[in-house]
């Protein structure tokens, strides 16, 4: 499969920025981003450390709501619907849009209660069917075999690996379409971080993946899309290949032949 | 989502009831007090004799209760400020882990000892001992009172002092050994100073304390409202006169809105010691 | 390397901090000492008699016990709501800022200026005249700011990630604080509240004014009754008898009694404190 840019005309865009600023406080973190992610693919940040690269991925399910004095200006589409429309519905937008962080964070609970977290929050209490929603997202997560056997043990026994795994499993639990990571591997081994990127690779066809990542090799690794920022601007979108083949900016040149960054 | 918002209004409602309570304090105190500003006036207060109830002529004058207050306050701060700063000193910077662990909760015992117990302590124990001591008719002194202040002081100004060197970067520490400054020196010369706004905090936080105790000095101060800056003579405090006399009085009278008038005065009293020390906490940016 | 001076500061200071220790454990030894002898069941379970000459402390147990209850109905719940909201909702700005100067303006109230407020306002306003009504309440305004500031500290303990993961699958604030904050913090809360409410079962100045009897020897019926209370009794069989050097006994079997009570509760706190840190750790 051969991703092009400009997009194919038939591609379905599940996300869709235009001329997006955001504030911290008087602080302006974002400048006039548009933006197009397409679906069931994965589409990776890059660029230096504060370029705004999570804050834009933060607002994709408004978890920069949590931090007062914050701003938005500008337009976000998730599948259509507004979501900085007032009586936009935050709880069901979180619910189809799921992240994981970049300091794996499982509850200090069991790990069935960890994967079981957001379908019990979100009604769901038969015992028989929270037992299948934890079976199936943790064999997609590809941390069943490992755990299936002490599903009622702390989650925080796991390796840090395996914590991220389970992360993972936790998001997908909800049933989203769109999955947010920040920097997923960033706190992890080498080998931890290529059952990470397996793992993005089994998930890709079923789910919109958004990655924030600060290491170039794994963008190219995993990613069919390549966004790199800089100082708050996107500064070029492009198919991946392309991107670091032929980049058409000098700072993303710059950038991914490590001149700076 | 509902739910959500009456949550938050809940925790708002509940925080909220610090803000009420405390001009709930003000406005009861002043209600209580007020009828005493017409009849007999506030000059009153001002009087230099206690005398509430008399046969002849009854005296408001709270200036002998305000020295017995300063004097008792005084002398035990005397103790009180030496005795924590090295014990901060020692917990912070001399003692190993070990001791550590050990010493601070047994700091904090003390806190927790009731004051009512460390006044019947001072009473059977500490005044005959003083009496002895010096040779005097009684042991329920000024400096029998200071003595039990300083032990209630001590866990106050101990825990905050040690809290403010703790908050000395390490690196002043590390800078002051590499120039070849002993341990001792760097103590002295360094984080002693660092800390000292925070050293200067606990001892006005303690001081507030020690104004506000009642219990222990009412049970071994003598309880004599008469004017002296002797240690070893009785005498009697703001809020022992209040305990003393308030259970006596009748509601509404004069006496009753005179000992409201001494609630007013220590209200104020703590009041500004407590926001002078935060200020200063906040300012050299102690404040966790 | 210290020179010979120094050794010698280090030592005088090292006495300095061992003498106050010695001071606390000989005080505890002198209570201990002389309350224990006279302390026996007999004491604990029965009535006083002859204006607390002879029997034992029980209407003063009871009493100081129902105080306690009532103060912990009273003010945790108000001070575990404040601390959630200082330390979940609260944003920068000036409320917040008037609310935590509240809070330490109430930290530093004297005891007895406790007393006199809640003389005024529930003793006489309010009408609950001397009770235990009145004395919990007022020992709540107490014990508030302390309930709240440990509540807040064990709250902010709890990981921002917690809340940022919970909020993420679509848990609202108070979903996320209720299964993700509240449950892990709930040891520290407890045993912080536990430290403060401990310091209240010892006050005698507030409950003074408010809700003890100098005798009464029964059992409170409703919350609108007077009763004893053991800090108060202490004060006045060792300053009001009038046989106060014949009752010494009694009087140090009470301080033992009393002592036990809030250094009990203090050291279960600590317990719980142990307990719960192996239950979560992060």
């Amino acid at each position: 499969m051969v991703e092009t840019y400009p997009f194919p005309a038939d591609t379905n865009h599940v996300i869709t920025a235009s001329r997006v600023n955001f504030f911290y406080g008087a602080t302006q973190a974002l400048f006039d981003i548009s933006m197009d992610i397409p679906g069931r693919r994965v589409t990776a940040f890059i660029g230096p450390s504060g370029c705004g690269k999570s804050t834009f991925l933060r607002i994709f399910n408004r978890m920069n709501d949590t931090i007062t004095g914050t701003r938005i200006e500008g337009e976000v589409l998730i599948n259509g619907e507004d979501i900085y429309e007032s009586g936009s519905n935050v709880v069901r937008l979180r619910r189809k849009v799921g992240m994981v962080f970049q300091k794996s964070n499982p509850f200090p609970k069991s790990i069935f209660d960890n994967v079981a977290y957001g379908p019990r929050i979100h009604g769901t209490h038969d015992r028989q069917q929270l037992a299948e929603i934890v079976e199936q997202s943790l064999i997609r997560s590809a941390l069943w075999n490992e755990v299936k056997d002490r599903l009622e043990t702390n989650a925080l026994g796991l390796s840090g690996g395996q914590q991220q795994r389970l992360c993972i499993a936790r998001a997908l639990a909800v049933g989203p379409d769109i999955l947010l990571m920040d920097e997923p591997a960033s706190a992890l081994d080498p080998k931890s971080t290529i059952r990470i990127e397996d793992l993005i690779g089994e998930l890709r066809n079923e789910y919109t993946i958004v990655i924030v990542t600060h290491n170039m090799q794994q963008a190219a690794r995993i990613s069919d899309y390549t966004a790199f920022f800089y100082e708050g601007r996107l500064v070029e979108f492009n198919a991946t290949k392309k991107i670091f083949t032929k980049p058409r900016e000098k700072q993303t040149e710059d950038y991914i032949t490590g001149r700076f960054g | 989502m509902w739910k959500d918002k009456a949550m938050r209004l809940l925790m708002v409602s509940a925080a909220s009831t610090s803000i009420f309570l405390v001009a709930l304090i003000f406005i009861f105190l002043v209600k209580e007090a007020a009828p005493f500003v017409l009849t007999p006036g506030l000059r009153a207060l001002l009087d230099r004799q206690w005398i509430p109830v008399s046969f002849v002529q009854e005296h408001f004058g709270i200036l002998p209760l305000v020295t017995g207050s300063a004097l008792v306050t005084g002398l035990s701060m005397l103790f009180t400020i030496p005795l924590s700063v090295l014990g901060a000193i020692y917990i912070a910077e001399i003692a190993n882990p070990v001791e550590r662990e050990i010493l601070k909760p047994f700091i904090e015992l003390l806190a927790s000892i009731p004051s009512v117990v460390l006044g019947f302590f001072g009473l059977v124990v500490l005044a005959p001992l003083i009496k002895a001591l010096f040779g005097l008719g009684t042991g329920l002194t000024a400096l029998t009172g200071a003595f039990l202040l300083t032990l209630m002081a001590i866990p106050t100004v101990i825990t905050l002092s040690e809290d403010a060197i703790m908050s000395v970067p390490r690196a002043y520490k590390d800078a002051s050994q590499a120039l070849g400054a002993s341990d001792l020196q760097t103590i002295f010369r360094v984080i002693i100073p660092a800390a000292l706004p925070g050293i200067i905090a606990a001892i006005m936080l303690g001081v507030g304390r020690v104004i506000g105790e009642t219990m222990a000095v009412l049970m071994v101060t003598g309880n004599s409202a008469l004017m002296s800056w002797s240690p070893l003579a009785p005498v009697r405090t703001m809020t022992a006169t209040i305990a003393a006399e308030m259970g006596e009085v009748s509601f509404g009278s004069i006496h009753y809105q005179a000992l409201f008038w001494i609630g007013l005065v220590l209200l104020a009293v703590t009041f500004i010691l407590n926001i002078i020390a935060q200020r200063v906490l906040v300012r050299y940016g102690m404040m966790k | 390397m210290s020179t010979r001076r120094e050794q010698i500061i280090y030592l005088l200071i090292r006495m300095v901090m061992y003498s106050i220790v010695l001071v606390i454990g000989y005080i505890l030894f002198d209570i201990v000492r002389h309350g224990l002898p006279a302390l026996n069941w007999e004491f604990i379970s029965e009535y006083p008699r002859k204006s607390g000459s002879e029997g034992g402390i029980l209407p003063a147990i009871v009493g100081t016990l129902s105080l306690l209850a009532g103060t912990i109905i009273v003010a945790l719940p108000l001070g575990i709501c404040s601390a959630i909201y200082l330390s979940e909702y609260a944003e920068q700005t000036r409320f917040t800022t008037i609310i935590r100067l509240a809070i330490i303006t109430l930290a530093g109230v004297p005891s007895i200026v406790f007393g006199l407020f809640g003389l005024g306002l529930f003793v006489l306003f309010l009408n609950f005249g001397t009770s235990i009504l009145a004395g919990s309440l007022t020992l709540a305004c107490m014990v508030l700011p302390t309930i709240i500031v440990s509540s807040e500290e064990a709250l902010r303990a709890v990981p921002l990630g917690y809340r940022d993961a919970s909020l993420a699958l679509g848990a609202t604030k108070w979903e996320t604080i209720r299964t993700n904050v509240l449950p892990y913090s709930l040891s520290g809360i407890i045993t912080g509240s536990i430290l403060g409410i401990g310091r209240a079962a010892g006050e005698t100045a507030p409950i003074l004014l408010t809700v003890a009897a100098f005798y009464l020897p029964k059992l409170p019926k409703s919350i609108f009754d007077q009763v004893m209370a053991l800090p108060y009794h202490l004060y006045i069989l060792a300053t009001q008898h009038p046989e106060a050097d014949k009752v010494l006994p009694l009087q140090y079997a009470t301080a033992l009694v009393l002592l036990l009570l809030v250094l009990g509760l203090s050291l279960g706190a600590i317990f719980i404190r142990i307990h719960f840190r192996k239950k979560y750790r992060w």
